[in-house]
């Protein structure tokens, strides 16, 4: 390993130990009510899906679109896994239904279940529809994700699903306790434990030797098939992996939300992450993270005025009512989709080396503006 | 057999209409796609806006003047559209393009959002098309009947169109080959603009035929209508309309026929509606395994 490589790789780990650490003081700081918390723990959730996204999207050019359909499995699978077994015997949730559940599992299980299941629903529609080319499968996805929200509030699956009803009393956020105790567990390190070591896969995964060939699909299929790529079988990995990650992330979410229902998972959300992922970068990964926190900041907090009737001390309550910060945001979404394609960060990582470039650049045409 | 005809005539009945409203909707898509190649995601929310104009126009002008109003208010929307999202965007990679219009797709349904503050609207009660009729004792509506043959004529007359006159004879160079009728002189945008206003003037007809039928109006109700129209639009092989108008009506009708599946199988069950939904796509998939080019697609080979 040359010095410059190791470098890199020591610089990138404190960097990320910096960002384990301020959370970690953040939490035992601030009031865990705190606005901040929200956006951390959504923007990691959503740093998840969006680079689960992106390894379909970004890195093996496969254009799908049932990221909310796997998300919804992952979230569903987590809460009927852990919610309690005497809770499911009673009828404080399966207030319809009797559930036939009957077991339930820690935390850990559950997401890795939630992983699981996503995983094999991918696998079973991967076997027909990878085979398609590239805008067939996007609508082939789109409508997969369409019929599991339909098919999950279905009441004749109420003993399993709660029907159309909402599932809660899970192991959400603040029931998930440290192992082997009964401490609580600090819910945003949980939340940036379990994304980081799962985008920490991906990454892994897309550096390896399969990473190449996922490139290698995406830039010319008919190239890569003539090089020995198997593409269907390369094409079927992408797709149960980047499933699975978006299953955990469905699980996080409902982690995150105390309830979960089938009817949130629509296709506006599949296309809010997919948007998240244009505006990153197609092909970049710390792209789609700082997006995804930028996103979430600017939704749930820095654009809350919009909604609420005020914005910069500006009080124009006609306005701003519920529904403009949306639809500023659509408009800023289309202004990057036609002028900025490249999104944040093209497909390039973030480095040390690119950003001392980056804010040298930035002096140096601040002094070019004032010299002028 | 008549009997059991009889007994579920309405199913039957209104499948043919839904299938109608759908044709309509899937000419917009299978045009657009036969020149650009690109599925228009937006489609369905024009289709949409369409209907909430129709419910804020009516509200305070007659429908003489709202009902011709909003056919010229939704094909400008298809045109600004198309100018706006898509033309930039002519030779980028054709992934751009389509993110372009999942981009106004979200725009669409959010800026309707905000305009109706999330509430349902109640779609006017259009005279004669909402007044109802009784056919050989089932009782439905005007629209039922009306659809189906009004389909059929506007499907006639844009066939019309594109075989016999001089912009059609262009869509169909265009589609047959992007840069070659660009060397031939034809004006590529201008034959695309026209395109995107024939596809929004069929979903605003749509949208009055649909809407009458279902009486309210959600941002988010031109989604399925437009994913459905779009499968149809592969079913009967994409860039091809007759393929898409029959296509229309076979998804329409098996859609209502298994919708009214506690009464035609004899199975009772709730279960049935929701079915209805998920046939269509398991039907998509299918379609596509067996036969991606559809009924009446090319064949088109991959060029190294």
């Amino acid at each position: 390993m040359n010095r410059e490589k190791r470098n890199h790789l020591i610089r990138l780990f404190v960097a990320i130990a910096a960002v384990y650490l301020a959370v970690i003081i953040l939490e035992m700081t601030l009031r865990p009510t705190s606005i901040l918390f929200t956006v951390l723990r959504k923007g990691a959730i959503y740093s998840l899906v969006a680079v689960s996204m992106n390894l379909l999207n970004g890195f093996t050019g496969l254009f799908s679109l049932g990221q909310a359909g796997f998300m919804l499995l992952g979230a569903y699978t987590y809460a009927i896994f852990t919610i309690p077994a005497d809770v499911k015997a009673s009828d404080r949730v399966y207030r319809y239904y009797d559930c036939i559940i009957g077991f339930d599992t820690g935390a850990l299980a559950g997401l890795i279940a939630a992983g699981l299941v996503a995983a094999l629903f991918a696998f079973l529609i991967g076997l027909p529809v990878l085979r398609l080319k590239s805008d067939y499968l996007a609508i082939a996805t789109l409508g997969f994700a369409e019929i599991i929200r339909a098919i999950f509030q279905w009441d004749v699956l109420g003993p399993v699903t709660n029907g159309a009803n909402l599932l809660r009393e899970y192991k959400d956020l603040s029931r998930i306790t440290l192992p082997f105790t009964d401490i609580p567990f600090p819910p945003t390190l949980f939340v940036f434990i379990v994304a980081g070591i799962s985008i920490l896969l991906i990454v892994l995964l897309i550096n390896s030797s399969y990473g190449r060939a996922f490139k290698a699909i995406r830039d010319d299929e008919t190239a890569a098939e003539a090089m020995g790529i198997n593409l269907f079988r390369h094409k079927e990995l992408a797709f149960v992996i980047s499933s699975f990650f978006a299953g955990v992330s469905g699980a996080l979410l409902a982690a995150f939300q105390y309830t979960v229902q089938a009817q949130q998972f629509e296709s506006m959300m599949t296309y809010e992450i997919l948007l998240i992922v244009v505006i990153g970068g197609i092909g970049s990964i710390s792209g789609s993270c700082i997006a995804s926190f930028l996103y979430i900041a600017l939704s749930e907090w820095w654009l809350r005025g919009l909604d609420m009737g005020k914005f910069l001390g500006i009080a124009a309550p006609d306005l701003f009512r519920s529904g403009f910060r949306k639809l500023v945001f659509s408009v800023i979404i289309m202004i990057i989709v036609l002028f900025f394609s490249r999104g944040i960060m093209g497909d390039k990582e973030l480095s040390y080396a690119r950003f001392i470039s980056w804010i040298k650049g930035f002096g140096k045409k601040k002094k070019k503006g004032a010299a002028a | 057999m008549v009997e059991f005809f009889h007994h579920n005539l309405s199913y039957f009945l209104s499948g043919i209409s839904v299938g109608g409203q759908y044709a309509l909707i899937a000419i917009g898509y299978t045009m657009v796609y036969g020149i650009l190649r690109l599925i228009n995601f937006a489609h369905g929310d024009v289709f949409m806006c369409a209907g909430l104009m129709m419910v804020y126009l009516s509200a305070s002008l007659p429908f003489v003047i709202s009902v011709p109003l909003v056919l010229v208010l939704t094909v400008v929307l298809g045109f600004i559209i198309e100018r706006v999202a898509y033309r930039p965007l002519r030779s980028a990679p054709r992934m751009s393009v389509m993110i372009s219009a999942i981009g106004v797709s979200y725009l669409l349904q959010n800026a309707a959002l905000y305009f109706t503050g999330g509430l349902a609207k109640v779609y006017p009660e259009i005279p004669f098309l909402s007044s109802s009729v009784t056919i050989w004792g089932a009782t439905t509506r005007v629209v039922t009947i009306v659809t189906p043959f009004l389909t059929v004529i506007l499907v006639v007359l844009l066939s019309l169109l594109i075989k016999h006159t001089k912009i059609g004879m262009a869509m169909r160079a265009v589609s047959r080959d992007f840069e070659t009728s660009q060397l031939m002189g034809i004006k590529i945008n201008r034959v695309i603009s026209i395109t995107f206003m024939i596809g929004s003037l069929l979903a605003a007809v749509a949208s009055f035929l649909y809407f009458t039928n279902y009486a309210s109006v959600t941002p988010s109700s031109g989604a399925m209508p437009g994913l459905k129209a779009f499968v149809a639009a592969v079913f009967g092989g994409i860039g091809s309309i007759p393929g898409a108008v029959i296509g229309a009506f076979i998804i329409g009708i098996c859609e209502n026929i298994i919708k009214g599946g506690a009464s035609i199988f004899g199975i009772p069950g709730s279960g049935w509606t929701t079915f209805s939904d998920a046939f269509t796509f398991a039907f998509l998939i299918v379609v596509l395994v067996v036969k991606p080019t559809g009924l009446f697609g090319e064949k088109s080979v991959d060029k190294v």
